[in-house]
């Protein structure tokens, strides 16, 4: 079995993130691997261990890809360090500010090209948090859509793949036949801290970086533009009381004297 | 007058208030032509349900919508809008929304925002990015402007829609089809509002101790919905449905209080945007308290069951 793993170098969460000329600014914030990318790292791991493992020269392999500046090989490290084997990153200046219309582009077109049987996706980037690349990927490739997945039962023999789906719409259980692209939910599994020797293995590990001719495709710009963005005033720390046994009363005078009961 | 398209939205076979605001939405850029997708006998009861400035209806009913789920979906609004050519198509902002908006825009070679808080007339969409911190305003330049739009934050002209309704024929192609459903299981719907469409959410976190009668009492006493930290569902204190945040929902009621919940970024990230924000917190140093526009300092055991009787008391 070949696993693609998509991920993604983002922001930390805890940097304050602001907008230049209408794209986030990715150079003044520490960049972390996607926290939530890491289940799917986490999860394409499981799914080769249960199948033999993903030992060099075997039948099973986990292959990284991203899409981001030659920086994001901090983020993919990790990931290799967690313990898969290689890693694609296309880089270059034209896909700055790109928009999930083209991150889904290049990936399904370096996926296209890499035979893997499944591709495995986090539900969504913590910085731009759209959760529509996967689906976007499925589409593009014509490959099933197995999404928000909870669980994920693979058939290496059969070349099946079950998922339970879990939206707030409800629980689903589905299936299909490989190729398939899935993302995973953050109940799905504790992703496990890369080991000492994960980590020394990950610096021998193949990180390969193309830019868009090597990978053949042309970059159009963005179709959706940003007009303007302007920071929201912080709000304003309110009033705050102690409660001395009259602190629920308080409460409920405030949300009188606001109308909103 | 452009015709702009809306995609119905359902929760079961009930009309969700989100429709409205979809049309309320997608009246100001134009006609608004409503999208109702449903399994075989079921559009019709739908159809009637129907409020808003909704002028005409197209509907398909299919078989292989439960079979086949969001790429079905996907693929006979894709056929529909590249026949009928709408300018806009307005989607609900959740997780199967977003991934019906995402694949119709790579089929008909379109732009897509998601999450949209609000539309204007010529099609400029209001976005509240990096956990509503920033204000973003943005256009789609390419194809039809495929947007999702957030539950609950546009208010909905429900005026009785008298639409025309046409019932189109059309089936679900082969590379659509991959997928099978082979079970679904509808999260019960208890008697308290929706989070996301909820005008008031009380939420409990860690200093609930799993224990959530006290923020249920007065989630009732307000009429609100029940929300949760994500320390609360890890915890399996309460559903993951109701967890409140980064990765979970994103709200923006009119209220938001926040009980034994410290704050963490990506909490906050999920209610920022709340127009009135209340904290009852035991830890007076916790960083939910910097955004709260009335905090008590204390212990939620101790003042939500006197917030609760004073509501109810304000209100009988």
């Amino acid at each position: 079995m070949k696993i693609a793993v998509c991920v993604k170098q983002v922001p930390d969460s805890w940097a304050e993130k602001k907008m230049i000329n209408g794209t986030l600014d990715r150079e003044g914030v520490d960049a972390v691997l996607n926290d939530l990318d890491e289940y799917a790292v986490e999860e394409a791991l499981r799914i080769v261990e249960a199948h033999g493992g993903n030992e060099e020269g075997g039948a099973n392999s986990v292959t990284i890809i991203s899409m981001g500046p030659e920086r994001a090989t901090e983020a993919i490290r990790k990931a290799l360090s967690m313990g898969a084997n290689d890693a694609i990153l296309i880089s270059d200046g034209a896909l700055a500010g790109a928009d999930a219309i083209t991150t889904s582009a290049v990936l399904a077109k370096v996926i296209e090209t890499g035979g893997f049987d499944l591709v495995l996706c986090g539900t969504e980037s913590t910085d731009a948090r759209m959760s529509v690349v996967p689906a976007m990927i499925s589409a593009r490739l014509g490959w099933a859509q197995l999404t928000f997945a909870g669980s994920v039962v693979v058939d290496p023999a059969a070349s099946t793949v079950a998922i339970t789906r879990v939206t707030d719409a409800g629980v689903d259980s589905m299936g299909a036949s490989f190729p398939a692209v899935l993302s995973v939910i953050e109940k799905i599994n504790e992703p496990r801290y890369p080991s000492f020797k994960g980590i020394m293995a990950s610096k021998k590990k193949t990180i390969d970086v193309r830019d868009c001719a090597a990978i053949g495709i042309s970059v159009q710009g963005a179709w959706s533009l940003v007009a303007d963005s302007a920071p929201r005033p912080a709000r304003a720390a309110g009033i705050k009381v102690t409660d001395s046994g009259d602190g629920g009363k308080e409460l409920v005078d405030f949300l009188a004297g606001k109308k909103l009961i | 007058m452009s015709n702009v398209f809306i995609l119905v939205d359902l929760q079961g076979d009930a009309v969700s208030k989100t429709t409205a605001e979809l049309a309320t939405a997608g009246a100001r850029m134009g006609e608004v032509t409503a999208i109702v997708l449903t399994q075989p006998g079921k559009s019709a009861a739908i159809v009637s349900t129907l409020t808003g400035p909704i002028s005409s209806v197209i509907s398909i009913e299919s078989e292989d919508l439960a079979t086949h789920g969001v790429p079905a979906y996907a693929d006979l609004i894709s056929q529909i809008v590249t026949e009928k050519k709408p300018s806009a198509l307005l989607i609900a902002s959740h997780a199967f929304g977003k991934e019906i908006a995402g694949r119709v825009a790579i089929a008909t070679d379109s732009g897509i925002i998601t999450d949209a808080v609000d539309v204007a007339a010529d099609g400029t969409a209001t976005q509240l990015v990096f956990g509503g911190s920033t204000t973003v305003h943005s256009k789609i330049s390419h194809g039809v402007s495929i947007m999702t739009i957030r539950p609950n934050t546009i208010e909905a002209n429900t005026a009785a829609a008298s639409p025309t309704v046409e019932n189109v024929t059309k089936s679900v192609s082969d590379v659509a089809k991959k997928v099978r459903i082979t079970a679904t299981q509808p999260f019960v719907k208890g008697g308290r509002p929706e989070l996301t469409e909820a005008n008031i959410v009380v939420s409990g976190g860690r200093g609930t101790n799993g224990d959530f009668a006290a923020v249920e009492g007065l989630a009732d006493a307000l009429g609100a919905a029940v929300g949760a930290s994500r320390a609360a569902t890890d915890a399996g204190w309460y559903p993951h449905t109701h967890q409140v945040g980064q990765t979970g929902k994103t709200v923006s009621p009119q209220l938001y209080v926040a009980c034994g919940i410290s704050g963490a970024i990506q909490h906050r990230a999920g209610m920022q945007t709340s127009k009135t924000i209340v904290v009852v917190n035991k830890d007076a140093e916790a960083p939910i308290f910097d955004i709260a526009d009335f905090g008590v300092i204390g212990d939620l055991f101790a003042v939500l069951p006197k917030a609760t009787e004073g509501v109810i008391a304000r209100k009988s």
